[in-house]
C-alpha cells in the first residue's frame, strides 16, 4: 500500500491528540474506576486518596475493607479500615490510635505480614494517607483517639527483674499461647482466631528479631500494655504495674534469638524454661 | 493512499484506541507484584520509571526489608518471570540521507533525499526474571529476544549480595548490569528511533570510534550503598572495556565509574536529588592480527576517555524535572579512528563535547503520564581543528504520553504515543544539517 507521508504524519498527530483526550477523559483525575466511598473529601484526604490508590489499594481494597485483589493470597489478611481496629497503638485497648501511631506503622511496616515499610514516602505523604484511611470508618467522626499510654522510664536490667519477669510470664499465662520457651507453641495456640474468626498464630519470640509493632523495649512494653486489637493478644494494663511490665520486657528479651544483655544475665542465672504445672511464686508487688 | 485504504487505517487505529480504553481486567502476573501483592504503581511513578519506593526496593536487592523477602515465603509454584513487549506503529523520516541516484546502481552519483518509512513493528521481547535466591542474595536475569531474527541476548545477568555485614552501605553486584546512571535508559519512557536513546550516553563525535555507550549494560562488579531512607546513595563500578559484549572482544583493560547522590525533602514539594558522576576508561586502538584479522581480546595501544557530569532531579508535586550536564572527552586517537602506533594528521586533537539533558514529567495520575525531553550536544573541541566548530552538534526534542487503562498488580498495559525530532549539524554527506523525525504509537504491555 503506497502511503502519502504527509497524510500519515498528520493522521498520527491527530491521533496523538485524540488518544490523549480519550485517555484524559477516561482517567478523570486520580480516579481509576473504583467506587467512591464518599465525595466530600478535604484537600488532604484527596491527596491521600491518590496515594492510597497508588500504594495501598491492591491489598486493602478500594473500599478500605481489606478485600483488595491480593487479599486472597495474603496471610495475615490486610487490615479492614472500615472497622477502625488497629493493632499498633499507644492508646488503651478498644480506643482509636493517634495519627502518630498510624504514621509510625506506615514508616515501620508490620513484621510477619506483607505490610512493608513506607519509609521512602515523605512525612506529608504519610499524613495524607492517614487522613484518607480515616474516611473509611465513621468511628473517626464520632470519637477521638484514646489517651496515649505514659511509658515510665526504662529501669536498669537486673537478674532479679528477669526472674520476676519470668514469674509474670507464668502467672499471666503468656505461655498458654506463646509456649513455655516463647516459641508460639502453647496449648492454646492452635485455637486462636482474630476478630474475623481467621486463625492467627501467636508470636514466636525465638525466631523474631522484631515485633509486630516495633523492635525497641518501649515498643514491646506498649504491645502488652495496650494489646493488639483485633487479635487474641489482650491488654495487661489492668494486671501489671509499670515496674512489672518492664520486668516482663526484660524476660521476653531472653527468649529472642539475637544476643542481648538480658540473655547474658539469664545464662549466668542458669534460667530454665518455666514449668507450667509448678506453682508460680508470686512476684513482689512493687 | 487511496480513500478506502485511508479509511481502513483509521478504523484500525480507532479500534486500537477503543480497545485500550475498554480493557478492565487482566490475569497475567508480573513477578515482583505477584511476590509482594503490590500494584505496579507502588514502585513505579508510571512503569517502568521508578519512584522513591521502587528505587529503595531495587537498592535493597529487590527486597522490601521485611521478613517476607526470602524465597521460602513464596508459593512453591511461583516463578519469578515477567515479559514485556511493545507492538507498535511508527513513522520515520531521515533527512539528507545519501542514496544512489539510480536505485540498484552503486556507480550512479549519490544524491541526498529525505527517506520516509512507516509501518507496524515490534520491539524486542524482554524476559524479566529477578528476585531473591536467599534473604540478602538477589539476582536479575534479562534475556532479550530480537524480534527480527529471533536471536537471544542477555541484557542483564547478575547476582547481588545485599546488606553485607548488616549494613545497607555494602552491596556487591557481579555480572552484567546497568550502571547506576542518573537517568536509566532501561527504564526509559520513550521508544521512538529518534527519542528512544539518550544523546547523553550515545552521542559520538564525527569520526570517533570509541564504542563506550554509557547507558548500555556493562560487565563487571559494583559496590553500592545507601542510607536507610535511600536519600544518600553511592555506586562504584569496575567494568571490562567491552561495552557489555560477551566473549572478551576488546582488550584487557577496565573502566571505572562512580556516582554519588544526595536527596532531601523540600517541604510539600517532594523529594529532590542532586548528584555527580564520572566514568574513566580505556579503549584499544588496534589489535594483534592473524592473517590480517584482529584476534579478539588482544587490544593494544589503549587510549583514554572520560565522561563526567552533575545533575539534579526536582519534584514539584506531580511535576518533575531532571537536568543533567555532562562533559565528555576522548583521546585524539579514538577521536580520529587511528591506531596509537600511527602518525597523527595535522590538527588532530582529542574531541570534547558538552551535553545537556532536560527531562520533564507530569504524573497526572498513576494512569496518565506525560513526558517532554530536550537534549543538546555542543562540540567543545573537534577531532580535527579544521572541522567546522558546530560539526555534529545535536538537538533532540521529544514529547509523548502514556496512558495505563487499568492499574492492577498482575499485569500492565500502556497506550504510548510519542513524537521526536532531532537535528545534527553538517553531518550529511554534502555537509548539510540532518533532521530526523519519529512518530511512535503502540501498546506496551508486561505480564
Amino acid at each position: 500500500m503506497r502511503t502519502n507521508h504527509n497524510t500519515v504524519l498528520l493522521c498520527a498527530i491527530t491521533f496523538m491528540s485524540l488518544g490523549l483526550g480519550v485517555a484524559a477523559a477516561q482517567n478523570g483525575g486520580t480516579s481509576s474506576g473504583y467506587p467512591e466511598p464518599k465525595n466530600d473529601f478535604t484537600q488532604q484526604e484527596r491527596r491521600g486518596k491518590g496515594l492510597y490508590r497508588r500504594y495501598c489499594v491492591g491489598c486493602h481494597g478500594p473500599r478500605g475493607d481489606g478485600n483488595g485483589e491480593n487479599a486472597p493470597y495474603i496471610d495475615p489478611k490486610p487490615r479492614d479500615f472500615t472497622l477502625a481496629t488497629f493493632k499498633c497503638r499507644s492508646t488503651p485497648t478498644g480506643t482509636l490510635p493517634t495519627d502518630s501511631d498510624l504514621i509510625n506503622t506506615l514508616k515501620r511496616g508490620l513484621e510477619a505480614s506483607n505490610m512493608p515499610s513506607w519509609l521512602p514516602l515523605s512525612d506529608q505523604n504519610r499524613e495524607d494517607l492517614v487522613a484518607y484511611i480515616k474516611t473509611f470508618s465513621s468511628r473517626w467522626k464520632k470519637e477521638g483517639p484514646g489517651k496515649p499510654l505514659q511509658v515510665t522510664p526504662e529501669p536498669q536490667v537486673t537478674a532479679d527483674r528477669i526472674k520476676e519477669g519470668q514469674q509474670l510470664f507464668q502467672k499471666m499465662e503468656c505461655w498458654k499461647c506463646h509456649g513455655t520457651e516463647g516459641r508460639g507453641d502453647g496449648p492454646s495456640a492452635p485455637t486462636l482466631t482474630d476478630s474475623k474468626d481467621r486463625p492467627i498464630p501467636p508470636y514466636d519470640f525465638t525466631e523474631g528479631h522484631r515485633f509486630k509493632c516495633g523492635q525497641t523495649d518501649e515498643d514491646l512494653y506498649k504491645i502488652f500494655m495496650t494489646g493488639l486489637d483485633g487479635t487474641p493478644m489482650p491488654s495487661f494494663a489492668d494486671n501489671l504495674n509499670p515496674e512489672q511490665a518492664w520486668d516482663l520486657v526484660f524476660y521476653l528479651r531472653t527468649l529472642q534469638p539475637m544476643h542481648t544483655k538480658e540473655k547474658d544475665i539469664a545464662k549466668q542465672l542458669g534460667l530454665k524454661p518455666i514449668e507450667p504445672n509448678a506453682a508460680a511464686t508470686p512476684p513482689d508487688n512493687k | 493512499m487511496t480513500s478506502p485504504q485511508r479509511s481502513l487505517a483509521f478504523a484500525v487505529l480507532l479500534a486500537s484506541l477503543f480497545f485500550c480504553c475498554s480493557v478492565q481486567d487482566a490475569q497475567a502476573i508480573p513477578a515482583f507484584a505477584r511476590k509482594y501483592g503490590l500494584p505496579c504503581s507502588a514502585c513505579h511513578e508510571a512503569w517502568p520509571k521508578l519512584n522513591s519506593f521502587g528505587q529503595k526496593f531495587k537498592d535493597e536487592g529487590y527486597q522490601l526489608g521485611n521478613d517476607r523477602d526470602a524465597p521460602i515465603w513464596q508459593n512453591a509454584s511461583f516463578w519469578p518471570v515477567a515479559m514485556r513487549i511493545t507492538p507498535h506503529w511508527h513513522y520515520e523520516s531521515l533527512g539528507h540521507t545519501a542514496v544512489d541516484s539510480i536505485p540498484g546502481d552503486p556507480t550512479s552519483p549519490t544524491i541526498e533525499k529525505t527517506v520516509n518509512t512507516s509501518g507496524f513493528d515490534l520491539t524486542g521481547i524482554d524476559i524479566l526474571t529477578g528476585g531473591t535466591l536467599l534473604k540478602n542474595i538477589s539476582f536479575l536475569l534479562v534475556p532479550s529476544i530480537d524480534p527480527g531474527d529471533g536471536t537471544v541476548g542477555f541484557e542483564s545477568a547478575n547476582v547481588r549480595f545485599d546488606n553485607l555485614l548488616g549494613s545497607p552501605w555494602l552491596n556487591f553486584k557481579f555480572g552484567k548490569f546497568e550502571l547506576d546512571v542518573p537517568l536509566s535508559e532501561k527504564r526509559m519512557m520513550t521508544f521512538s528511533n529518534v527519542g528512544g536513546a539518550y544523546q547523553l550516553y550515545h552521542f559520538m563525535p564525527v569520526g570517533d570510534v570509541n564504542d563506550f555507550s554509557f547507558g548500555e549494560n556493562q560487565l563487571g562488579v559494583e559496590l553500592m550503598g545507601h542510607s536507610e531512607d535511600d536519600h544518600t546513595r553511592f555506586a562504584a563500578s569496575l567494568i571490562s572495556s567491552t561495552n557489555g559484549e560477551l566473549g572478551l572482544p576488546g582488550g584487557r583493560t577496565y573502566n571505572g565509574y562512580i556516582h554519588l547522590s544526595q536527596a532531601f525533602m523540600a517541604g510539600g514539594l517532594g523529594l529532590q536529588r542532586v548528584g555527580v558522576y564520572g566514568a574513566l576508561g580505556l579503549r584499544p586502538t588496534f589489535f594483534l592480527t592473524s592473517g590480517g584479522e584482529p584476534i579478539p581480546g588482544t587490544g593494544q595501544g589503549n587510549r583514554s576517555f572520560y565522561r563526567t557530569g552533575v545533575y539534579g532531579s526536582f519534584y514539584i508535586g506531580r511535576f518533575d524535572l531532571t537536568a543533567v550536564y555532562q562533559r565528555a572527552s576522548d583521546n585524539v586517537y579514538l577521536g580520529n579512528a587511528l591506531a596509537a602506533n600511527q602518525v597523527l594528521p595535522d590538527g588532530a586533537q582529542g574531541p570534547a563535547w558538552n551535553t545537556g539533558t532536560f527531562e520533564a514529567h507530569y504524573t497526572y495520575s498513576p494512569q496518565l503520564f506525560f513526558i517532554g525531553r530536550y537534549e543538546l550536544v555542543r562540540m567543545a573541541q573537534q577531532a580535527l581543528a579544521s572541522n567546522a566548530s558546530e560539526l555534529g552538534n545535536a538537538d533532540v526534542f521529544t514529547v509523548g504520553y502514556r496512558y495505563y487503562p487499568f492499574m492492577h498488580s498482575r499485569a500492565g498495559l500502556a497506550w504510548h504515543q510519542e513524537f521526536a525530532t532531532g537535528r545534527s549539524r553538517l553531518t550529511s554527506a554534502s555537509g548539510q544539517d540532518q533532521r530526523n523525525n519519529s512518530y511512535f504509537m503502540g501498546f506496551d504491555f508486561a505480564f
